[in-house]
């Protein structure tokens, strides 16, 4: 476990010296930003009219999350493949880490970028605490967050094995961002037209059904922890066969 | 330390090493030599547990390669072809990382010491993508060597260095192998013969002969050349030779000398001598040409039978 974190902590220094890890979090905390201004700037204005209903903290982490549909394919596309092509890759393969030590150390590298990335955005909850009295849905922050933490984490483990699979960066791109796209917005399509159980299927593995509808709405429930794990496991397990296999070519 | 049994890879269709089986000892310094594509550096991934062999074993540090490959790792340093580094770190952060790796503890201590080795100390803070393709090279080597690694092994250690850090990477080289393993890759038919206690010809994926340095030259010049000159006119020279018992070849060179060879344990030098100056040349020069190590090398590699013929 402890090459797991050796890994992640080289990976995660290395975005801070990489341009695009820069550029993804600056669109993510704009837009973010700007979301959140023009909610606070709706509330301030119309507070007379919304009948009490406070402005909550769901704009900020839904629009991250669908940011991350976006951004993670970005990030996630040369994890592999840059070690790949500067031959460094050799040098883990050939050094006393598992193929999976490898894997889950990339992943967590990325995540915990994300995290700090998510950790700017806290204070969000904190100036709408201040503005509304008597403070926010405490509840509502954690669980939003969660959804977030978990959409970036399956996101981040679906990348990192993609780029295992697929050592040229702009493929591993393209087919992460179709997988995220397809995740996220298409899989959801057949389960409004099928009937019975093949649509319940279907929303099971609609991801926007488990964030914006569960978690992100304020409520946290074992199905959708479930679904969230799941993916991540997959995304690793992918990324270590893929490794393994590349090995043996 | 290491013995290799057997060893065979394909990629697809195309078998790179087949059946190779060949053992290194301790404190041994060990020559690959080949041209390139012979299966040197794939026969280096499967000892260092990169990729698996598709059959046959090995055991290096007396670890499986295939059942035990962590336990190998740990205990090998390697230096492949492309020498893996990180531009975006310093020298020291690298071989940090890889002493945190490999579990060493005061990491950064060792950092330091595996540099100071390399003669890079002063380096220590630069980025890696600063450095000269020597530079480079040394890192590298520190990489391999920062666990002090009962195995080593080096593929092309020496290729893109300038004179002068050739010699220094030798040196190197030399000094390491004094009481570890040392596996080393070149298609140098001089280095082989400068820092290698054995030699192990590849091509095609077979080991085509091994031996010393000095054996294998000494073994391969079968057969004798010498090289003859007589003074004014050399018409009929080599006729007069090729008559001589023993001559197997005789070849008239442009600049009036004769080139001409004969088999080994059939010394004819003093029946041409004796041949000539009966009839009436005036001998002038009789030196034998060395046949050396890169023909040798090209002769066994040129078709795999050749080899077979000597060893």
């Amino acid at each position: 476990m402890r090459n797991i974190w050796i890994i992640a902590k080289r990976e995660y220094n290395h975005y801070f010296i990489s341009p695009i890890a820069y550029v993804v979090a600056f669109l993510i905390l704009l837009t973010v930003g700007i979301i959140f201004a023009i909610n606070v700037y709706f509330f301030t204005q119309n507070a007379s009219q919304m009948f009490g209903q406070a402005p909550d903290i769901s704009s900020v982490t839904g629009a991250f999350g669908f940011l991350l549909v976006l951004s993670i394919p970005a990030i996630t596309m040369r994890l592999l493949a840059d070690e790949a092509r500067m031959g460094t890759l050799e040098l883990l393969l050939t050094a006393p880490v598992r193929d999976f030590e490898l894997v889950a150390g990339k992943w967590l590298g990325g995540f915990l970028f994300i995290l700090t990335i998510l950790a700017v955005t806290l204070v969000y909850p904190i100036i709408l605490n201040g503005l509304v009295s008597p403070g926010i849905d405490q509840q509502l922050v954690m669980s939003a967050y969660l959804g977030v933490i978990l959409v970036a984490a399956s996101f981040l483990a679906l990348g990192v094995g993609i780029s295992a699979v697929f050592t040229n960066q702009v493929a591993a791109f393209f087919i992460t961002l179709s997988i995220f796209v397809f995740l996220w917005w298409l899989i959801g399509f057949p389960a409004q037209v099928l009937q019975g159980s093949a649509s319940e299927v279907f929303r099971y593995l609609d991801m926007k059904t488990h964030f914006y509808d569960a978690l992100n709405a304020g409520s946290i429930k074992l199905t959708d922890l479930v679904y969230f794990l799941s993916l991540i496991a997959l995304g690793l397990f992918t990324g270590t066969t893929a490794v393994e296999i590349r090995r043996w070519r | 330390m290491i013995q290799v049994n057997g060893l065979t890879k394909d990629y697809g269709a195309r078998r790179a090493i087949d059946n190779i089986s060949f053992d290194a000892e301790q404190g041994e310094i060990v020559g690959f030599l080949g041209p390139n594509g012979a299966g040197k550096t794939t026969t280096m991934r499967i000892l260092t547990g990169y990729m698996p062999p598709s059959d046959g074993t090995a055991t290096v540090a007396g670890y499986d390669i295939l059942e035990e490959s962590l336990e190998v790792r740990k205990r090998v340093g390697y230096l492949p072809e492309t020498v893996p580094l990180y531009n975006d770190m310093t020298a020291l952060e690298y071989l940090k990382f890889m002493a945190d790796l490999r579990r060493i503890p005061d990491a950064e201590e060792r950092a330091y010491e595996t540099l100071e080795g390399v003669n890079l100390k002063e380096r220590a803070n630069s980025y890696i993508g600063t450095f000269s393709k020597g530079m480079r090279q040394r890192i590298g080597l520190a990489q391999a060597l920062i666990h002090r690694p009962e195995v080593l092994i080096l593929d092309e250690p020496t290729i893109g260095l300038d004179p002068a850090q050739v010699v220094e990477m030798r040196n190197v080289i030399r000094e390491i192998g004094k009481d570890r393993t040392v596996l080393l890759s070149t298609h140098i038919l001089s280095e082989a013969q400068q820092i290698c206690d054995r030699v192990l010809i590849i091509n095609k994926g077979k080991i085509v002969t091994e031996d010393t340095p000095e054996n294998l030259q000494a073994r391969l010049v079968g057969a004798q050349r010498v090289i003859l000159r007589v003074r004014g006119d050399s018409d009929g020279l080599g006729n007069k030779i090729s008559k001589v018992k023993g001559v197997r070849t005789v070849e008239a060179k442009s600049d009036g000398s004769v080139e001409f060879e004969f088999g080994a344990g059939e010394d004819a030098r003093p029946q041409v001598a004796k041949a000539i100056i009966q009839a009436g040349y005036e001998l002038l020069e009789m030196r034998p040409v060395g046949l050396s190590l890169e023909e040798i090398f090209l002769e066994l590699t040129r078709d795999t039978a050749a080899g077979k013929k000597v060893s």
